[in-house]
């Protein structure tokens, strides 16, 4: 009723223009035994006013997120996301419109779009990137299918066990109703996957290898190698990642080989939000454009020969294809590419590596720090971005308790993901920490474990 | 009245790469306060690029004009009347906005702690119960990303339980007038699919279902009320039916704005449904997503609902639930797009039980005021009562060369977002209306004048329609050039 | 339009039979049906088909439509000039634009195919529904 127009007068001159006399003349074709007599069973409506009040008590309950010093990262960042973001998204023309189906009238998200496949595709060194997907998760398990339809014998993928836990678990919950195995490799003393492991996981009906670099624990995977391994038994190389910035570090993914590039873009000026939402990135090479899941814009020309762009390529998708489609997404997260696309405009070339050496910077202090206390121990020897995995002398969940004391989220403790990792613990150090707050972990770690 | 022709600013705007080369970002970061190094120092050089080869460089002036620029060439809903059939284009508040935006839930890091979250837990609470009470359902999963996603989602519970009972069957049926996500999901969970023809009235033709019902049949996914716009007439002997077949019926919820508040699909015999919040339950559609799925479920489908759910523990409080032992796993990376979660919770609390079925009653009053009013003008094939939405289709134009693409590019012209155009398959171009509740008698009335004078335009000046649009910044794109060659990304080489 | 030394199937695909070989392709009907053609997805060559499986398939920007192997046998050749000009397709539906070449396993398949004035009756029977 808060969003209605019409007053009761309006309603009756309309009921009347139609030879009605009651709104209820229209719901006559609803058996009557299953209408309503009464209202729904929840609350009437609230004013404006009151609707803010609930919401801020409500977010005061989550006390401790805006206080906290956190090094919290495991698929979902603490980057600063600069005003001009939400200056742009916020325009009604953008968050107000639908998918742009009549290009003529939505250029300006088809362009948006463009310009977003582009930046990803230089930043990963594909030559295509489709329009989005719905997260990182989502995106490693479609490159997967689409790695099973290029290779329609295949009967297994090969996935690094230091890919991001709930990424596998998704996974796993897609291809149960295939024919299809995962098959998990561990890593070794560096943190990066075992590349024996790994070559003798794969056989000749293997469709994909996927590995995540950064992975989980912050490595940085040997791609190449992977990729090589991969390729020698015709199987595609998945490269995952859930840090998206590292992109603007590392050699792009499409120079070392990888076959599909899927992942987490939240990183790209979209907050953690609770986990969503986010932006899954979805690259890939030419020969498996036809294969891609998802919406992709491409450049065309009007009858007056103007530049312009389309949505194309959509006999791959549900609404023509139907049970024969790619896949079954029919929209894209749209307003989150975008805000990646602003993000990534905004911050530039100069601005991304700039941020990319402050986040090394930063978190290889933070470890050399951490490292200094005694019994402290770096679990993995592999190059890292702005994660590391550290063994403490003791509890990881009694440590974290301890710290809320101290105003800090020290990092994820690992056991609940991997049994055996009892003592260990993944932090994150990215460009919005501190030195002071590095600092005060590294005296509250100092403090806890000097403990008798 | 207002002049409805809204041409935009005719800028061609560049793209993002072809900037005056030369710029420097002016984004910047406080100076390094620990011990400051290049990139080699922390990692091998070999590891590490030298450059992102075109990559923008641009100034945040540059850049917030870039992005206003390319604003003004979108049509949106706070413009004007977005018609678009079974999309549900309706206003999106705008406090829901503002609190999506409250730090204190923007910042919550999914990872945080449960005591530190309670706030965002309640949130998740707070819907899923509304969720399962306005559908009147047993059990909602609030963490499928998007409405494929639900469908995809509440395929895995069906054939989970089914697999519990001890045979996941094979088939899916849906009828011809569905969805091309209903298919999609279906194969994408394992099943193939049959299409059942609906019957002269374009609903579910009960003989067409009794025919198909074998043992090998997991479900009927049924769209309520159909893209038609029709309310299943039988839909109580239909879940009977299914019902009996040991099967069960899912509905497609993109069309629940037609009887929220009036009816449950609970009451019907409905097992899942998926909810497209980013539809029925205002959350904005952002030119594509992102939007929001929950999956709401009967009792014998709750063991199986996505991991984790939200519980309370003995002291009161909130937690994330692991200990699922029959669910079907995670679909999403954390716990649903929570941020459009909270859009939707708002809104449900905004209007309240008295609201929303007003929302209901209205976008139907609107629909038909729409249906009765162009009648005349325009050919409707499936004559019986329809909810929401209204399907004509370009018969009576057909005989002046004129079809419903011209008419929906002549729309343009006039000020208007075309409807939904040949969609469903099951009427030969169909034009699909749906006006929402959102919409005043003062800009239905200028929508309906415009369209009759579209279909007097079809008689009198074919041509003018043929060629449209003619008035705003671009004519028609060349799709056929999009596709035979590709150009996705922009290259410094290749076309610019 | 339908020349008498082709026949035809009911998927509106055309077959022309020289030496054991089939050449075909979709007919003038079919092209025009789909509207601009984008996209042809060639068979392999060297690939084994049996009557009435899929050989491959022909997008438009709105529609795709599978073409079926109208006889069994194997690919001996696919028109590889499609993939950069699929508008062949529409251009000369019956001759440039061919889509495959198979070897014929089963001659008597042909018997099941139809002839110029039997397409062009089916044409119009499929027209009146």
């Amino acid at each position: 009723m808060k969003y209605i127009p019409h007053s009761e007068a309006e309603t009756r001159a309309m009921l009347e223009s139609m030879g009605l006399s009651s709104v209820q003349d229209l719901f006559q074709c609803i058996p009557a035994a299953l209408r309503l007599a009464a209202d729904l069973p929840i609350p009437r409506g609230k004013s404006e006013l009151e609707l803010e009040r609930y919401f801020y008590q409500l977010s005061r309950e989550n006390d401790g997120v805006l206080e906290f010093t956190t090094f919290l990262g495991a698929g979902a960042y603490n980057h600063y996301v600069p005003a001009v973001i939400d200056g742009i998204i916020s325009r009604s023309e953008f968050f107000t419109a639908y998918t742009p189906y009549q290009p003529e009238v939505s250029q300006g998200t088809l362009q948006a779009i463009f310009e977003y496949q582009t930046m990803v595709s230089q930043l990963t060194g594909m030559d295509v990137t489709n329009a989005s997907m719905y997260d990182g998760a989502t995106a490693v398990t479609e490159a997967v299918l689409l790695a099973q339809r290029a290779r329609s014998s295949a009967k297994k993928v090969v996935v690094a066990g230091s890919l991001h836990p709930f990424y596998r678990q998704v996974m796993r919950t897609y291809v149960a109703n295939f024919d299809l195995a995962v098959e998990e490799v561990p890593w070794d003393s560096t943190g990066r996957v075992d590349p024996v492991a790994l070559a003798a996981a794969i056989d000749d009906a293997t469709a994909a290898v996927v590995v995540q670099s950064p992975n989980f624990f912050g490595a940085v995977e040997d791609v190449a190698e992977c990729a090589r391994i991969a390729h020698a038994r015709k199987a595609l190389l998945v490269m995952a990642v859930t840090e998206a910035a590292s992109l603007a570090a590392f050699k792009a993914p499409g120079e070392l080989g990888a076959d599909v590039v899927a992942g987490e873009g939240q990183s790209f000026g979209i907050p953690v939000s609770f986990g969503g939402p986010y932006l899954g990135i979805f690259s890939t090479r030419s020969e498996h454009l036809r294969r891609m899941p998802g919406r992709v814009v491409g450049m065309t020309e009007d009858t007056r020969g103007r530049r312009g762009f389309v949505l194309t390529l959509s006999t791959r998708e549900q609404h023509i294809r139907r049970e024969k489609a790619t896949s079954n997404i029919c929209t894209n997260q749209g307003l989150c590419a975008l805000m990646a696309s602003v993000y990534l405009a905004y911050t530039g070339k100069s601005g991304l590596r700039e941020l990319c050496r402050q986040n090394l910077a930063k978190a290889h202090y933070a470890r050399e720090q951490l490292c200094a206390v005694p019994g402290v121990l770096p679990r993995f020897s592999a190059p890292f971005f702005n994660e590391f995995v550290l063994t403490l002398p003791g509890d990881p969940h009694a440590f974290a308790r301890f710290c809320k004391e101290r105003q800090i989220v020290p990092g994820v403790p690992l056991k609940w993901f991997y049994p055996g990792l009892d003592q260990d613990m993944l932090f994150c150090v990215t460009e919005v920490n501190q030195r002071a707050e590095i600092d005060k972990l590294v005296a509250a770690v100092r403090e806890f474990f000097a403990r008798p | 009245m207002t002049q409805r022709v809204r041409k935009t600013i005719s800028i061609n705007e560049s793209l993002l790469f072809e900037q005056v080369p030369g710029n420097r970002s002016t984004c910047d970061f406080p100076p390094l306060d620990v011990p400051s190094g290049e990139m080699a120092d922390y990692v091998p050089r070999e590891l590490l690029r030298d450059d992102i080869p075109g990559f923008p460089e641009l100034n945040e002036v540059e850049v917030v004009r870039h992005f206003t620029r390319l604003s003004t060439h979108n049509y949106h809903v706070d413009l004007g009347l977005y018609p678009l059939g079974s999309c549900t284009m309706k206003y999106n508040p705008k406090i829901n906005e503002k609190l999506a935006r409250i730090p204190a839930f923007a910042q919550a890091h999914p990872l945080q702690l449960h005591e530190n979250t309670q706030g965002c837990l309640k949130v998740l609470q707070k819907l899923a119960d509304l969720l399962v009470k306005i559908t009147g359902m047993d059990g909602v999963t609030l963490q499928p990303l998007a409405g494929a996603h639900g469908e995809l989602t509440g395929m895995m519970l069906i054939r989970a339980a089914l697999t519990a009972r001890g045979n996941p069957r094979k088939k899916v049926l849906i009828p011809d007038s569905a969805h091309g996500t209903n298919p999609a999901s279906a194969v994408l969970c394992g099943y193939t699919t049959v299409t059942l023809k609906s019957n002269a009235s374009g609903c579910i033709d009960l003989d067409e279902l009794r025919r198909h019902l074998d043992p090998d049949v997991a479900c009927l996914m049924m769209t309520v009320p159909n893209t038609l716009g029709v309310f299943e007439e039988n839909i109580q002997e239909v879940a009977r039916l299914v019902h009996a077949n040991g099967s069960f019926l899912y509905m497609d919820g993109a069309n629940f704005n037609a009887f929220i508040g009036v009816a449950r699909p609970g009451d019907m015999g409905v097992d899942v449904m998926h909810l497209n919040l980013h539809k029925t339950f205002s959350t904005p559609h952002g030119g594509g997503g992102p939007g929001a799925g929950p999956v709401v479920v009967v009792k014998e489908l709750v063991p199986f609902l996505p991991m984790p759910v939200v519980s309370t523990k003995t002291d009161g409080s909130l937690f994330l639930d692991y200990n699922r032992p029959q669910s079907i796993g995670r679909v999403a990376a954390f716990y649903g797009n929570f941020g459009i979660l909270l859009r939707a919770l708002a809104y449900i609390l905004r209007e309240g039980s008295d609201g929303l079925r007003q929302v209901a009653e209205n976008a139907v009053l609107n629909a038909n005021y729409i249906r009765h009013h162009l009648s005349r003008d325009f050919h409707l094939e499936y004559r019986q009562p329809t909810l929401h939405e209204v399907v004509f289709d370009d018969k009576n134009q057909a005989d002046a060369g004129v079809h419903t693409m011209d008419m929906a590019k002549r729309l343009l012209d006039l000020g208007f977002h075309p409807p939904t155009v040949y969609f469903p398959l099951i009427v030969p171009g169909a034009i699909m209306i749906e006006p929402t509740e959102s919409e005043s008698r003062a800009e239905l009335d200028a929508f309906i004048d415009t369209m009759r004078q579209i279909a007097q335009e079809a008689r009198e000046s074919p041509k003018l329609l043929q060629d449209a649009p003619q008035d705003i910044r671009s004519t028609r794109f060349d799709e056929a050039l999009a596709a035979r060659k590709p150009v996705l990304i922009w290259k410094e080489t290749g076309q610019a | 339009m339908y020349s008498d030394d082709y026949l035809y199937t009911k998927e509106h695909e055309w077959v022309r039979v020289e030496n054991g070989e089939a050449t075909l392709g979709i007919t003038h009907h079919a092209q025009e049906e789909l509207g601009e053609i984008v996209f042809v997805e060639l068979p392999e060559v060297g690939k084994v088909l049996a009557a009435g499986d899929t050989l491959g398939s022909v997008e438009s920007v709105k529609a795709v439509s599978d073409v079926y192997a109208p006889v069994s046998g194997e690919v001996i050749a696919a028109n590889d000039l499609l993939a950069d000009k699929p508008e062949l397709v529409n251009q000369e539906p019956h001759s440039g634009g061919w889509i495959a070449r198979i070897r014929l396993s089963d001659k008597s398949e042909l018997d099941g195919l139809m002839s110029a004035d039997d397409y062009e009756a089916y044409l119009g029977e499929e027209k009146k529904h």
